[in-house]
């Protein structure tokens, strides 16, 4: 599956990173530690945006390392160490024969399916130019091919994304309040206070 | 390339549903629903080099929803270890028959 339009370089880059990227994604599955998993996360996260940039997505590849990465497993982080988690000797957490079973047999499916659709191919009329991405990055930047759609076509979801936003805030902050047993009002007005 | 970041998109999203299936500890199920979402943001973007940006706002809107539910769903294990000590979904079977 050579494809002479890429040059060696960059079709050896893409395997390496894809490799790195599936190696890493095995680790993570496997480690009994939840740190070392997490940390092995951040690699497979890693390893997408370096791809992110190889398919000419560069903002997507930054806000990658710097939302994903950066911020969602910070947080998964900080959750283990709070549950004080890291311990992989109480982690006996594989399931049993079936719940095994189970994985294998969906796993493999999901394997058959990619060997099934991969032999499919692609409309050539849904195919837009070869370049065109590259157009696009030269003509408005690597912040304006994503900014331009999200601004004007998809103004109406990006302001209801907003709207999710604060609602994950708000429920995470009155879900993870410490609920006090206290049923004294005086009390819990001064806790409020 | 367009194959082969599809064919790396799927094999990662495997690797998340047999994670999902094989692990007990409530974290690392959420971590692997992310490893879920990566995939798919990895078919996007690469579908999105050959049928415009479009597929690059999704991924934006994607990781905006996988950071709302990263926020909501650690406070709800907080809560659960709280009352149970535990995040073994073992040990959280309230609603088991």
């Amino acid at each position: 599956m050579t494809d002479p339009a890429y040059p060696l370089f960059y079709t050896f880059h893409f395997y390496l990173f894809g490799v790195i990227a599936l190696a890493s994604a095995l680790a993570f599955v496997t480690r009994k530690s939840p740190v070392a998993a997490a940390l092995w996360l951040v690699n497979v996260m890693f390893a997408l945006a370096a791809l992110y940039v190889m398919l000419d997505a560069h903002f997507i590849a930054a806000i990658q390392v710097l939302v994903y990465a950066g911020a969602i497993m910070v947080v998964f982080l900080f959750v283990i160490m709070l549950l004080n988690l890291g311990h992989p000797s109480e982690i006996a957490d594989a399931r049993g024969k079936w719940g095994k079973m189970a994985a294998g047999v969906l796993g493999l499916i999901l394997l058959a399916e990619i060997a099934v659709v991969s032999g499919t191919r692609v409309r050539p009329e849904w195919v837009v130019p070869r370049g065109e991405m590259n157009r696009l990055l030269a003509e408005k930047g690597a912040i304006g091919v994503v900014a331009d759609p999200l601004f004007t076509r998809y103004l109406l979801a990006f302001e209801l994304t907003s709207i999710l936003l604060l609602i994950a805030i708000v429920g995470a902050v009155a879900l993870g309040r410490r609920s006090d047993h206290t049923t004294d009002p005086a009390e819990e007005s001064a806790h409020a206070g | 390339m367009l194959a082969e970041a599809l064919a790396l998109s799927a094999a990662l999203f495997t690797i998340g549903v047999v994670g999902v299936l094989i692990r007990r500890n409530a974290i690392i199920i959420f971590m692997c629903v992310e490893l879920m979402l990566n995939a798919v943001n990895l078919s996007f973007v690469a579908l999105s080099r050959y049928y415009g940006a479009d597929g690059q706002v999704f991924v934006f809107f994607v990781m905006t929803v996988a950071a709302a539910e990263a926020a909501v769903g650690l406070a709800i294990i907080i809560s659960i270890f709280r009352h149970r000590q535990s995040v073994n979904l073992q040990n959280i079977n309230l609603l088991r028959g």
